[in-house]
């Protein structure tokens, strides 16, 4: 088929598509409506457990078993890139060559790694209090190690980023929150179920049961994860060459 | 006014999941075709969040707002939201490694090039 073909099939598949849209949209409950019974009683569950970001109680209590899928979503994606981008045997590692870095952009790097990657660890550890948790947090944690390879080089990324120590973090964390499941069978309720710890008080750091554990757990599975992922991306555009000519 | 407010939401996330296919469809570079895909999902996003709205309503989170003093926004869709960007994420991350393999064994980028088999 050409090109000009092809665009008239999408464009008659695009309008019919986007009429059934506006179609379906017409008849949606209104914009900024009152009637949200699943957000009430998610509301009022996670008021019950004591934790105060709901959305983490969502995650984290209510969905944890969706949670554990989301992060074997993450685990297999990440075990997949590492797979695909992997050293092949007509490639060679050629040292990456230090680079000149503006000391503006040195200085700036060097103050900014500390505070960002203690920022990252305090959205880890408020999930269940304020806005964040694991996911977030652990995205944070992750790319401020990387704030070293825009301020120094690669080789002193590498130094204080050994991948094989964060493929196990990674590995251990996906296993703990599976723990803190089972943990859950073994004390007499159901998987995930948070029935296990005391809710605490509210509004504090050990409040709302098992949450702070499994959003613990994500978060290190998060920053292990993201660490890998570009840690093969950045082999990948640095150290590794093809073998012969181009 | 009201009324087009009240379905204007749904359907910019209608709009940008149709950019997102057009863009997708067209793409002369796998690269930039993973980007569109990421404009798809960028849609659902939308959608999920424009659901989960309340009119006057603050965030679902109770460190700093007394509960019951203010109305709050669903907390369901935007935990779903979550999901959402994660998963987006890591098919990113994936999409792009297998654009990287396609690169160094058939030399192009372009999804038409790679109509032949090869090998």
């Amino acid at each position: 088929m050409t090109r000009r073909a092809r665009l008239w099939v999408l464009l008659a598949g695009g309008a019919g598509l986007a009429a059934l849209l506006v179609a379906a949209c017409l008849r949606l409950p209104h914009f900024g409506g009152k009637s949200h019974p699943y957000g009430d009683r998610a509301v009022h569950a996670s008021l019950a457990r004591q934790t105060a970001n709901t959305i983490s109680s969502v995650n984290f209590d209510q969905r944890a078993f969706d949670t554990l899928g989301e992060m074997t979503i993450l685990f297999s994606a990440v075990l997949g890139c590492v797979i695909l981008l992997r050293q092949t045997h007509d490639e060679h590692r050629a040292r990456p060559e230090p680079a000149e870095v503006a000391p503006p952009v040195r200085r700036y790097a060097l103050v900014v790694l500390p505070v960002a990657l203690l920022s990252g660890l305090y959205v880890i550890a408020h999930g269940q209090l304020s806005p964040g948790g694991g996911f977030q947090g652990g995205v944070v944690a992750a790319t401020a190690l990387h704030l070293l390879y825009l301020g120094a080089d690669y080789a002193a990324l590498e130094r204080i980023r050994p991948v094989g120590a964060y493929e196990v973090a990674d590995a251990l964390a996906a296993s703990g929150y599976l723990v803190m499941g089972i943990a859950g069978l073994i004390g007499g309720t159901a998987f995930l179920a948070n029935t296990l710890l005391p809710y605490g008080t509210f509004n504090t750091l050990s409040s709302g049961g098992t949450v702070p554990l499994l959003n613990a757990a994500i978060g290190m599975e998060v920053a292990g994860a993201v660490v890998v992922l570009l840690a093969r991306f950045l082999d990948q555009a640095v150290e590794i060459e093809e073998e012969s000519g181009t | 006014m009201r009324a087009v407010m009240d379905v204007l939401p749904y359907l910019v996330a209608a709009w940008v999941f149709l950019a997102g296919c057009y863009g997708l469809a067209t793409s002369r570079n796998l690269i930039h075709a993973v980007g569109c895909l990421s404009v798809c999902q960028v849609g659902t996003y939308v959608l999920l969040l424009s659901v989960g709205y309340r009119d006057g309503a603050t965030a679902p989170v109770f460190s700093d707002v007394k509960p019951g003093s203010r109305p709050v926004v669903d907390p369901v869709v935007q935990a779903l939201t979550l999901t959402d960007v994660v998963v987006g994420a890591t098919v990113t991350a994936l999409l792009l490694a297998l654009v990287i393999q396609v690169a160094k064994r058939h030399g192009t980028l372009d999804p038409d090039e790679l109509s032949e088999l090869r090998g």
